[in-house]
């Protein structure tokens, strides 16, 4: 019972993971001015998306000073904060980017080892 | 205190040459919570407000961003971690704050910080400068003053580590701290500490703890002042309520054995029962105390009061703990007290609560407001034996010891009546505060040929000659009188017995003043009678005098006619 809905589901993520691989990306990248983890964060993830995403991702750069207006409805709270919004679903992270992999599981670019 | 601290500093000056200021407080504006902080919050630092969930943590802390916005001209800053701007003007909005108008007028500034943890990945290493950021254009944007952080503690649960966490928030205290506004910060109550995340280890000006308590089935809020650096502050646990105003401490324990004492009288409204009292009435600001059996004309006596004292043109307060103002009225009515009229007027104000709706805290801050707000002279609690029902009795005593403390401060005289069982011995009152009573009238029925009558003395009333009799207490539709009872023969008549024994009276009194004529009369003819014998008598002597005095001159003429006869003899005789 339980290896036929597996094996779908697994073919259903290949699919998934057929149509990401296509899929045009929409990240913003929230940094608290020019600090150590500002700086690793953003090499960090540009190197992830060239690595990647190369050609299909739109990544932006923000400094939460210059625009401390925006913080609200992105409900920023802590710094460096990377939003994935598109493709869905929304989702953050936090810190200088430096677990790659944690990073590239959350943008559906890789399945969980257990998967 | 200031007066401490300023010495201080001085001597501090002296020795360093610079001025220690004393800690400047910013107001609260919340009722009684100012003044067990003897001034409100320390100003400019951060104010820890721990307690159990619904304790009123929220409340207190947009109360004091609200009221620093319409009484102070404080623009404020809310952060809400767990509810949404939306969701707080609907849940103050019945309270009488207007959120939406402040926010229009830029005087408030609400930011909903919504974490999820599921949505969040940690990813190395991270500050929450975001916050920081987010707080601080906000602060700016309206000049705001007051902060409040309700609760920080979701932080916690957002992010995982907790080493960060703690970093920035030591970091976000100290920076608030230059950023010069008063904050508050909201907590869970945790089992071991005061908060579930030990905030109280950041925050160490002030730390205020609520508390919601159910004892009996009926919830008591409490405050306390946990530590206040800096600044003395009341200790104790402080009764607190939530109604239609916000929140309200009842500062009560600092009231003292010092209130001040006047030798002015007010009258009783019964005349009989101010001559007993010397003749003028209750001492004004003092306590009476009204106890008797069911039915004995307690709340009548109340009742009487009140009419007296609302015909001068004072103010009254009637706590009723039994019945409605509806039935009090009609009632009253029914002895020819019409209360109608002093309501109609302004001059009386009925509040009728079932003891059992909340807690004595509760009801004590109830009256205290009450009171603060009407500035009656004489207030009734009818009657105060229902209060045990909710409390212990030493509850109860600590309860009444604090409302007869506070109101005999305020000058104003109360009466409160006290039901005692039916049987029982009628010199101990129920909750046990008749030492508290400066003035305790005794009402007890009598039980005689089958009918059953009210007598009426007064116990106790300190600092005057009180009368020492027993009256009996008529209810008619005339109003309420006194009269004195028929003491004779080893008995107290009272009610038909006595009428009876009256015209008794009466009739021996008529047949007593008959027969006193009558003896009377007797003795006038007696004395008549005798009067016209001595005057016979008179004549009777006047004549025997004479005839005396005329057989007296016979006697004499004889024996002068004798004499000239023996001489005349002898010549003729030639006798030698």
């Amino acid at each position: 019972m339980k290896q036929k809905p597996t094996s779908s589901a697994a073919k259903a993520l290949a699919k998934k993971a057929v149509v990401f691989s296509k899929q045009k990306y929409v990240l913003r990248l929230y940094v608290a001015g020019i600090t150590p983890k500002s700086s690793q964060a953003i090499q960090n993830i540009t190197k992830i998306c060239e690595d990647h995403l190369k050609g299909r991702y739109d990544l932006q750069v923000i400094d939460i000073y210059q625009k401390p207006m925006l913080l609200r409805g992105e409900q920023i709270i802590a710094a460096p904060t990377l939003i994935k919004k598109l493709p869905l679903p929304l989702r953050r992270f936090i810190g200088s980017m430096s677990d790659k992999k944690k990073i590239l599981v959350g943008l559906d670019l890789q399945l969980k080892k257990n998967e | 205190m200031a007066k401490n601290s300023t010495r201080f500093s001085r001597t501090q000056h002296k020795r360093n040459k610079r001025v220690i200021s004393a800690l400047k407080k910013c107001p609260t504006g919340i009722s009684g919570l100012d003044e067990i902080t003897e001034g409100g919050l320390p100003l400019g630092r951060p104010t820890l407000i721990c307690g159990s969930a619904g304790c009123g943590k929220t409340l207190l802390a947009m109360e004091f961003i609200s009221r620093g916005i319409t009484e102070f001209n404080e623009p404020g800053v809310f952060m809400a971690f767990e509810e949404t701007t939306e969701e707080l003007a609907t849940n103050v909005a019945s309270l009488g704050m207007n959120l939406k108008e402040h926010i229009r007028q830029k005087k408030l500034a609400i930011d909903y910080v919504y974490i999820e943890r599921s949505e969040i990945e940690e990813t190395g290493e991270y500050d929450l400068e975001g916050l920081f950021v987010r707080l601080g254009n906000m602060i700016d944007s309206i000049g705001a003053k007051r902060v409040v952080l309700d609760t920080i503690e979701a932080l916690f649960a957002g992010f995982s580590n907790e080493a960060v966490l703690r970093a920035e928030l030591r970091r976000l205290f100290r920076w608030l701290k230059t950023k010069k506004v008063t904050t508050i910060i909201t907590g869970e109550k945790g089992e071991k500490h005061l908060t579930r995340n030990g905030l109280e280890e950041y925050v160490s000006d002030c730390v205020i703890l609520l508390d919601h308590r159910i004892v009996n089935e009926v919830a008591t809020r409490r405050l306390r002042i946990v530590k206040y650096r800096g600044s003395k502050h009341g200790t104790n646990e402080y009764p607190t309520i939530i109604d239609e105003n916000g929140l309200s401490v009842l500062p009560i324990s600092s009231l003292g054995l010092t209130y001040p004492v006047s030798n002015d009288r007010i009258p009783t409204g019964i005349d009989r029962l101010d001559t007993m009292f010397g003749g003028k009435g209750y001492f004004r600001g003092t306590s009476v105390l009204v106890s008797g059996t069911a039915g004995s004309g307690k709340t009548s006596i109340a009742a009487a009061f009140a009419d007296k004292t609302c015909r001068k043109g004072e103010k009254c307060i009637y706590f009723s703990f039994e019945e409605s103002p509806e039935q009090i009225k009609r009632n009253m009515g029914s002895v020819g007290i019409n209360l109608n009229q002093w309501e109609g007027k302004g001059l009386l104000k009925f509040h009728s609560t079932r003891p059992t709706l909340y807690g004595l805290e509760a009801h004590l801050v109830r009256i205290h407001k009450l009171v603060e707000e009407f500035h009656p002279t004489a207030v009734i609690m009818d009657p105060i034996t229902n209060l045990a029902a909710i409390g212990e009795s030493l509850e109860v005593k600590s309860m009444l010891t604090r409302i007869i403390d506070y109101l005999k401060n305020k000058q104003i005289t109360t009466v409160f009546t006290s039901l005692t069982e039916g049987g029982g011995a009628s010199a101990q009152s129920e909750v046990g505060i008749s030492s508290l009573m400066d003035t305790w009238i005794l009402l007890r029925h009598l039980e005689t040929d089958g009918e059953r009558n009210r007598l009426l003395y007064v116990l106790k009333s300190r600092g005057m000659a009180h009368s020492n009799q027993v009256r009996e207490f008529v209810l008619s539709g005339k109003g309420v009188h006194l009269r004195d009872v028929y003491i004779g023969a080893g008995a107290v008549l009272t009610g038909s017995a006595r009428e009876v024994q009256e015209s008794k009276d009466n009739a021996q009194k008529l047949s007593d003043k008959q027969s006193s004529e009558r003896r009377q009369r007797a003795l006038r003819q007696q004395h008549l009678t005798l009067k016209g014998q001595v005057e016979a008598l008179k004549v009777q002597l006047a004549g025997l005098a004479e005839e005396l005095r005329i057989s007296a001159d016979a006697e004499r003429c004889r024996i002068g006619v004798m004499h000239h006869r023996k001489k005349e003899m002898s010549l003729i005789r030639k006798a030698d």
